[in-house]
């Protein structure tokens, strides 16, 4: 047991699922000499040399294209795309392919895949290094979209994705890689992918996110116990896709009320889908319309208006004070 | 600091062996027995009637839009015929030739065309990919084959094949770069057919051949007569010989043609004259190789109707197959089926229950795509 921050939990899931299986191999640009431009695969190049640890060339399209090849074949590449901004390059070879290869084939190929990438704002960046892009992967069947929120969850979850015999896009929160050190088990575990995660449980409100947003969302739950007596109950989702629909109906028939936060923007965004689904399952339970807390319908708004437009506790706090009040 | 000249020495050889009257360069002509020029001269007498054929059940309605590949016989079977069973193939959609040639039954291959995935299964120790339909994506998927190959030590070469207007996509650049850094056991064969559609190759590059495309990758290059089945087999050979001892990728430019349309739903005399078609048809692979053939006293008796029992066999076989049971849809989505899907077969389950039909697809209800009859059969 170590205290790690999410690059160095990330990290020891890689090294210890390459020791256990020789197929896995890792491919990306500057993931080897390097370590990647955020230092999660430091020092795997040392350990398992230039043919498992690929320093590519820059072509995100090929990155892709080629390790659905090496899937084909039955190694399972690990993917690193820069940042998630830089995916629609390569956004055909998972819509087109990953997705679809155990259909079209009717069972003959599986792509065990999984596609690491750095992905929301806060830190400051250039356009293309801040956004949000899960909903465009969650919508594409044969895929899985993985968001963890932690160093602990994460490492779990990348070693579930590694084992998982299905392509799994695996976003990681630039803003969380530095943001904690958690204790994580020296020895391998799992989480399962599709499993949302109870973070905080209450009866009062229910409130829904995933990846960077659960620290603002863990801070507006406390402000509404300490200053409004009111009891939310934090559900983690982990996976988008497939989203755990029984978990989230489980806790609105519960509480009655529900917000959702996400730092994508609003429209066709995974908060439709939640709350689509709460509806279906929970709808004579709920007290009040549920609630989107999420960044605005407007492309990349450059870091100096980030915080305007990102959802953060205030916002939260206010959303469900008035599904409170509703 | 001068500007200086650089001199690399790059070159870009052409290769013919078989000119259109079926004359042979006998210092050139590859090593191949009596027996391997009969099975391509069948193999490609099966390619040309099947797609004649093909076309004849697309315009009754009993198989939908598919690409044919009249013309390009040679091109494919020089080519595919190279492999071992144990190499890896990577087709586009217009090799239905070399597919059979792989072993694809002719029954499956209808069955794809006629709207059942089933058709596009390969067989569990069938070393190729099903047909890929965006132009150029597979490309890095035979990169990544061949890869994987090297890294596990096998004895294996892949074979991808792709058009002319595939070379005008990133992931053909993006493909033929990563090969070159990666040194891998790959044959790139390019059937230039001379129009992507609607657009003459002059549209498509300003290159004057796709073979020295190659060159900046840092790979071999070789244009050869792709209606000249015996070139081309002395290409594939070489070039596979090369990825198999070690020493990387090989792109094959086959200059062939289209003789027929892009698809099913495409009218070429909107865009090229037939005069052009009727130029080509001179050079036409078969007639040529069967000419060939005939001076060498090689030709079998029969073989046409021969050839025309067999297929008439697998579309009785395609024909018979049961009508499409639509709950399977959910199965190959995900190695297990989450909750969701779970519960969407549930719905549809019901839903066809309810209807009291078995939710079987009947013939086309859908309105004809241009050049099909309204009625079937």
């Amino acid at each position: 047991m170590a205290k790690l921050n999410m690059v160095k939990a990330l990290n020891l899931a890689l090294r210890q699922e390459m020791e256990r299986d020789p197929d896995v191999l890792v491919i990306g640009e500057d993931v080897g000499v390097d370590g990647g431009v955020f230092r999660v695969t430091e020092d795997l190049h040392r350990a398992f040399g230039s043919r498992r640890v690929i320093d590519s060339p820059l072509a995100e399209a090929a990155i892709v294209g080629t390790s659905v090849g090496m899937a084909l074949y039955g190694l399972k590449p690990v993917c690193e795309i820069q940042f998630s901004g830089f995916a629609f390059q390569c956004f055909h070879q998972f819509e087109n392919h990953a997705a679809r290869y155990r259909m079209r084939s009717q069972g003959r190929f599986h792509i065990p895949l999984v596609v690491r990438m750095p992905y929301g704002g806060g830190v400051r960046a250039l356009e293309h290094h801040s956004e949000s892009e899960e909903q465009f992967y969650a919508h594409i069947p044969g895929l899985k979209m993985v968001i963890p929120s932690g160093p602990r969850n994460a490492r779990a979850l990348l070693v579930s994705a590694i084992r998982d015999p299905d392509p799994v896009i695996f976003f990681e929160g630039k803003a969380l890689y530095h943001a904690e050190r958690e204790e994580v088990p020296d020895e391998p575990e799992t989480l399962p992918i599709g499993g949302a995660h109870v973070a905080r449980e209450g009866r009062d409100i229910t409130l829904i996110t995933y990846g960077a947003m659960l620290r603002i969302v863990h801070e507006a739950a406390e402000i509404l116990a300490r200053d409004d007596h009111v009891e939310a109950e934090v559900i983690d989702l982990l996976t988008i896709s497939p989203l755990d629909r029984e978990t989230l109906v489980g806790s609105v028939t519960k509480t009655g009320r529900a917000v959702i936060v996400h730092e994508a923007p609003r429209s066709f965004g995974a908060g439709a889908e939640i709350a689509a689904s709460i509806m279906d399952g929970a709808f004579l339970s709920l007290e009040a319309p549920i609630r989107r807390v999420t960044a605005y319908d407007v492309p990349f708004v450059g870091f100096a208006r980030e915080r305007a437009n990102v959802p953060d506790t205030a916002r939260v706090v206010a959303a469900a004070r008035e599904t409170l009040s509703f | 600091m001068p500007r200086t000249r650089l001199e690399p020495r790059f070159h870009v050889e052409y290769l013919s062996i078989l000119d259109s009257d079926g004359n042979v360069d006998t210092a050139l002509e590859p090593d191949l027995s009596t027996e391997e020029l009969k099975r391509l001269y069948r193999a490609m007498l099966l390619g040309r009637r099947l797609d004649e054929r093909m076309v004849r059940l697309q315009r009754q309605g009993r198989i939908g839009t598919f690409a044919p590949i009249k013309g390009q016989e040679a091109s494919q079977l020089g080519t595919v015929s190279c492999l071992r069973p144990s190499d890896w193939m990577v087709p586009s959609f217009r090799e239905t030739a070399a597919m059979i040639w792989r072993g694809w039954p002719i029954e499956k291959l209808l069955l794809l065309f006629a709207g059942y995935l089933e058709g596009g299964q390969p067989a569990p120790d069938q070393h190729d990919l099903p047909i890929t339909i965006p132009v150029a994506t597979q490309i890095p998927h035979a990169v990544g084959l061949a890869y994987a190959a090297q890294y596990r030590g096998d004895d294996a070469v892949v074979m991808t094949f792709f058009g002319d207007g595939a070379t005008s996509e990133g992931d053909f650049h993006e493909a033929m770069n990563f090969a070159g850094v990666w040194h891998v056991p790959i044959v790139f064969v390019c059937q230039n057919n001379q129009w992507a559609i609607s657009v003459p190759l002059k549209k498509q590059t300003h290159s004057r051949t796709i073979a020295e495309k190659a060159l900046a990758y840092g790979l071999p290059g070789l244009q050869v007569d792709g209606n000249d089945i015996l070139a081309v087999c002395a290409a594939g050979r070489e070039a596979v010989a090369r990825a198999r001892a070690g020493e990387g990728p090989t792109l094959i430019e086959c200059v062939t043609y289209r003789l027929g349309v892009h698809t099913t739903a495409d009218d070429p005399t909107k865009y090229r004259s037939a005069e052009e078609v009727a130029e080509w048809e001179r050079k036409d692979p078969l007639t040529r190789f069967g000419t060939y053939l005939q001076k060498r006293n090689l030709l079998d008796e029969g073989l046409e109707a021969q050839v025309d029992a067999e297929i008439a066999e697998a579309i009785k076989r395609f024909e018979a197959t049961p009508p499409a049971d639509p709950l399977t849809m959910f199965d190959h989505v995900y190695g297990d089926l989450p909750p969701h899907l779970r519960a969407q077969r549930d719905e549809m389950a019901a839903r066809l229950r309810a209807g009291g039909a078995d939710g079987a697809e009947t013939r086309p209800a859908s309105p004809p795509m241009r050049g099909q009859r309204t009625t079937a059969r």
